[in-house]
């Protein structure tokens, strides 16, 4: 009786910690799911003249694609973002973020451009106000400007696959 | 670039020397709020480029006239309750907040259990044995 009461304590610790080593701490839930994307208004990478705002977005699916010249697991996701990109399923838009035009432009260069533009955020005030804590992030935004998706970290080719791909799909037979 | 870093903090200083009681409260709430880049430390302690950020971000808002609790709201909104070192008590902290106390119970429960088993009766002696204890002792 005793020896199965210590077991079955001890079997809860295994599963609770075992649970616990699955998860990671440093993904924190972010409370901008199902909320509109913050509104920003911000001038082009590539033409610092213009300016682009989430609003000429409403209509649409699109993807917000956070990185910089600086951030080395940028490059590591830089083949999947492609890939997303050319699979044509929705606008990706890329918001450099606390770069420099002298670092970002030729780092596309080098690396190959797959957004359809990108905004510059050189301050990252607009950063904050997506709660990005760790370059890159990844956000899928509905038609009417709902935050559906974020991702933390480097987009991989599973994440792609498995919960970006599908929601696309899903979001462009919504009407 | 030391140039540039010297002007920063000369900066910083001169901002924390200009108004003191500003600088209390933002050291105040960066006391209170996680740097989510390094995720062990507060806003205040990190050094991490967005910590700096943030704590620019609350002392321009309490600048502006916000009070604590809206600058605690303005980080929640964008990073979640995770933010803060102090997590509000609601459905899904429960646990978090319950649990101690609930183990704590659970633990003197067994704890006085236990005591109460092991004051054991005193063995009553037999009229018998009792005869023979006097006879040994005699």
């Amino acid at each position: 009786m005793r020896m199965a009461w210590v077991a079955a304590v001890f079997a809860a610790l295994v599963v609770l910690l075992g649970v616990g080593l699955t998860l990671n701490p440093r993904e924190v839930p972010s409370p901008l799911i199902g909320k509109p994307a913050p509104a920003f208004e911000l001038p082009l990478l590539h033409a610092p003249g213009k300016t682009f705002s989430q609003r000429e977005m409403l209509g649409k699916a699109w993807v917000l694609n956070v990185w910089a010249s600086w951030c080395a697991p940028c490059l590591v996701e830089h083949p999947v973002v492609s890939a997303l990109a050319k699979s044509g399923l929705a606008p990706v838009v890329g918001l450099n973020y606390k770069d420099a035009r002298d670092d970002a432009l030729p780092w596309l260069k080098r690396n190959g451009d797959p957004y359809q533009f990108s905004v510059f955020d050189a301050t990252g005030r607009i950063g904050i106000d997506y709660g990005v804590y760790g370059v890159p992030e990844t956000y899928v935004i509905d038609r009417r400007g709902t935050i559906r998706y974020k991702h933390i970290g480097p987009l991989t080719p599973e994440v792609l696959r498995d919960k970006v791909q599908p929601l696309l799909k899903e979001l462009s037979r919504e009407s | 670039m030391r140039a540039s870093l010297l002007a920063l903090a000369l900066l910083a200083w001169s901002a924390a020397a200009q108004d003191p009681a500003l600088e209390k409260r933002v050291a105040g709430l960066a006391q209170e709020l996680r740097c989510l880049v390094c995720q062990n430390q507060t806003l205040a302690d990190s050094s991490a480029p967005l910590a700096v950020d943030l704590r620019n971000q609350i002392r321009e808002q309490l600048k502006g006239g916000a009070s604590e609790r809206d600058v605690l709201d303005f980080m929640v909104a964008r990073y979640g309750d995770f933010v803060l070192y102090r997590p509000p008590f609601k459905a899904s902290t429960l646990a978090l907040w319950i649990g101690p106390f609930l183990l704590l119970a659970l633990g003197a429960l067994l704890l006085v259990r236990r005591l109460l088993r092991r004051r054991a009766p005193v063995p009553q002696l037999s009229e018998a044995e009792r005869a023979r204890a006097a006879k040994l002792l005699e």
